[in-house]
């Protein structure tokens, strides 16, 4: 049986629906674009933004005067000198008004009695900036306000289960996407003038991550194929204690962040002593230390023997007491409880997760890449954090972005003359076409996350790093002659054997830029070279020419003198 | 001797679809889901189970029957026992575990009768 291919046509095709593409399509509807939003999920629910339970930071100054400028310092010094300065910008410029419209649209973030927004000082900030909303809700809130908004825009048209396998050139320039609907395996093509691609990060190359199944890297894979430059690949943030230990289930891995925000807690080696201090952070109950200092910090740690059963740190609250504990986060001490974790009377383990990556599609400061009329939005960007984000960034810059990317493919979409034709796209016979392949993309998928893992994970040598290039050129033999069975409803295994697809092409950037960078700085540190490298304040850049990854340099852009340099 | 839990599961589409036995090792703790996610791994690929966030039960994709019962396979708790896993009976089947969640305003049909559907152009070049 063939499915017969359907062809629809916008004038800007939103990829992703997270944060940014929610935002990229209410901002490219309200300058008057129609737009299809896809997902090749739930619309509102399938990327990283749903499963934040933590902060948004912009300088309001409800809690304390601030200003955006002591915001961009603060993630200029988070980002070791690699920062894209205009990039980071943006963020921090743009970040407040896109808090306030959100509090417009009563998305409920913390307020005090007096009726101030609350600002949480969060690890790396010079005071209270970060926003949220209680309890552990900040995201689920964000996600359901902002798609909220754009049921409400009709020109917003909403496809979910729709998962994009290519996207379609025509001299060069970006005219549309090939895809698949998941519930019945039909072949799609959307004809595009422009197109924001919102997909997220790729943290799911990693064993233990913080990631949705959504986000291995395809908006990376997609904009590599079509000709764009991915830049900073080497730089993935650990986030220091996710959940390791008992097991969890029904919550964020990453949800005791907030509970420090709130409530200190103490971090402990096997030895019951708190050790961040051996590390030049003195926490003394604050919770300041920047992600990748304590993600050192705790790994140091286990590698000296000192970590927890489970192979990380002791987090404990039992100080805090019960009455403090069920005052901070209510309904979530009894979801705790349903899970056999009594925080008054038991430490829990943490570890460092893959949780967020820096690097992504380099683009310039209207978000568009070096292919025409293709522009990028949220976590899939690199540039605005450097080699090390800041807390609570990922949502402003999703927001700014998203906003900032569907204003401009917006413009472009209406600049142009008729929208050129998309034809009858390469990707269509592999989504259309069934395979005997044997392979199994699913256990191949661990297979890369257990590499990834091992040889790409905090620490990084040369000796693992190239192990972990040819174990990753191995598990390409797993791809066989392509996506096995047939086309049909649900067809799971031919999905995972695109995501496979475009996850190890990612992990192969990943890799090479990781092997390239003879330094360590911020989430990128080299048994091999401890140190910082002043050379090495450098983006480093990746293509696909002639159907090879080539590594090239970047200057960094903006402003030095503000930037930390230190590692 | 490894512990392990047995699960029941409904596979194919269509309504007269088999159901296959699974046996998956069982340590405390873990979800259905993750007893599912070892078959897709370790056993049979081909089983389709449809979630997005894993663990955190926010995407609310992984709703299925567990003995009969509505449940989330992310916190239904896996257990050393027969366990029977069907698809949700109230929706459109598509496929082993997965039904058709999605809202009717935001699936690919209502996107062609809103926008139409345009016919293929090929590049004149």
């Amino acid at each position: 049986m063939s499915l017969d291919t359907v062809t629809l046509a916008t004038d800007v095709l939103v990829i992703g629906t997270g944060a940014a593409g929610l935002s990229a399509a209410l901002a490219a509807a309200s300058v008057g674009a129609g737009v299809i939003l896809a997902d090749r999920s739930l619309i509102g629910r399938s990327g990283a933004t749903i499963m934040a339970q933590m902060t948004v930071a912009a300088a309001l100054g409800e809690e304390q005067p601030d200003h955006w400028e002591h915001h961009l310092a603060d993630t200029l010094t988070a980002g070791r000198g690699l920062c894209d300065a205009d990039l980071a910008r943006l963020v921090c410029e743009q970040g407040p008004d896109e808090i306030r419209r959100l509090d417009g649209w009563r998305v409920g973030w913390a307020r005090r009695p007096d009726g101030a927004i609350r600002q949480a000082q969060a690890p790396g900030h010079d005071r209270p900036r970060c926003v949220y909303v209680d309890f552990l809700s900040t995201g689920p809130a964000v996600a359901k306000t902002l798609r909220a908004q754009v049921i409400r825009q009709p020109r917003v048209t909403r496809i979910g289960d729709l998962c994009i396998a290519d996207l379609v050139l025509h001299d060069g320039a970006a005219v549309g996407a090939a895809g698949f609907s998941l519930a019945d395996g039909r072949p799609v093509v959307i004809e595009a003038s422009a197109i924001v691609l919102a997909t997220g990060g790729l943290t799911r190359l990693y064993q233990r991550n913080s990631a949705s199944a959504n986000m291995g890297g395809d908006g990376h894979s997609l904009a590599l194929r079509a000709g764009a430059e991915l830049m900073d690949m080497e730089f993935v943030q650990f986030f220091p204690i996710g959940h390791l230990a008992p097991r969890l289930v029904g919550m964020d891995p990453i949800m005791w962040d907030p509970f420090r925000y709130k409530l200190g807690g103490r971090l402990l080696n096997a030895a019951g002593r708190e050790f961040m201090g051996d590390y030049g952070h003195e926490e003394q109950g604050h919770y300041n230390a920047p992600r990748d200092r304590a993600t050192h910090a705790i790994l140091s740690e286990v590698k000296a023997g000192r970590g927890s059963p489970s192979g990380g740190a002791f987090l404990s609250f039992q100080h805090v007491g019960a009455d403090a504990l069920r005052a901070a986060f209510g309904p979530v001490i009894d979801r705790l409880a349903d899970n056999g974790i009594d925080l008054t009377t038991m430490p829990v383990e943490v570890a460092p997760i893959a949780h967020y990556h820096m690097g992504g599609i380099r683009v310039d400061a209207a978000l568009e890449t070096r292919v025409p009329n293709l522009f990028a939005a949220g976590e899939v960007v690199a540039g605005a954090n450097g080699a090390n984000r800041l807390s609570g960034n990922a949502i402003t810059e999703a927001l700014v972005f998203g906003r900032r990317a569907g204003e401009a493919a917006a413009r472009r979409a209406g600049s142009m003359g008729a929208r050129p034709p998309a034809g009858r796209p390469d990707a269509v016979a592999l989504i259309s076409t069934a395979s005997h392949s044997k392979g199994n993309a699913a256990s191949a998928i661990a297979a890369l996350q257990t590499v990834m893992t091992t040889h790409v994970g905090p620490f990084r040598t040369r000796a693992g790093l190239v192990l972990a290039l040819e174990a990753i050129d191995e598990l390409k033999g797993a791809l066989g002659d392509g996506p096995p069975g047939a086309p049909g409803p649900y067809a799971q295994a031919r999905l995972d054997w695109f995501d496979l697809r475009g996850m190890l092409l990612v992990a192969e950037t990943v890799a090479r830029a990781a092997l390239a960078r003879r330094e360590s700085r911020g989430a990128h540190q080299r048994d091999d070279h401890p140190e910082t490298d002043e050379d090495w304040t450098l983006h480093q850049t990746i293509a696909l020419t002639g159907g090879d990854l080539a590594l090239g340099r970047a200057p960094v852009v903006g402003r030095p003198a503000l930037q930390g340099a230190h590692g | 001797m490894t512990i392990t839990a047995i699960l029941i599961v409904r596979r194919g589409p269509g309504a007269d679809a088999p159901s296959i036995r699974y046996v998956v090792p069982y340590t405390p703790g873990q979800s259905v889901l993750d007893g599912l996610r070892f078959v897709r791994q370790a056993l049979d690929p081909t089983l389709s189970v449809r979630h997005s966030c894993i663990s955190a039960n926010t995407c609310k994709e992984c709703m299925i029957l567990v003995d009969g019962k509505v449940a989330y396979a992310c916190t239904a708790r896996l257990e050393p026992r027969e366990m029977v896993l069907q698809p949700l009976p109230n929706k459109v089947h598509l496929r082993d575990l997965v039904t058709e969640i999605g809202p009717p305003d935001e699936r690919l049909d209502h996107a062609l009768k809103t926008l139409g559907c345009v016919p293929p152009r090929t590049p004149t070049r």
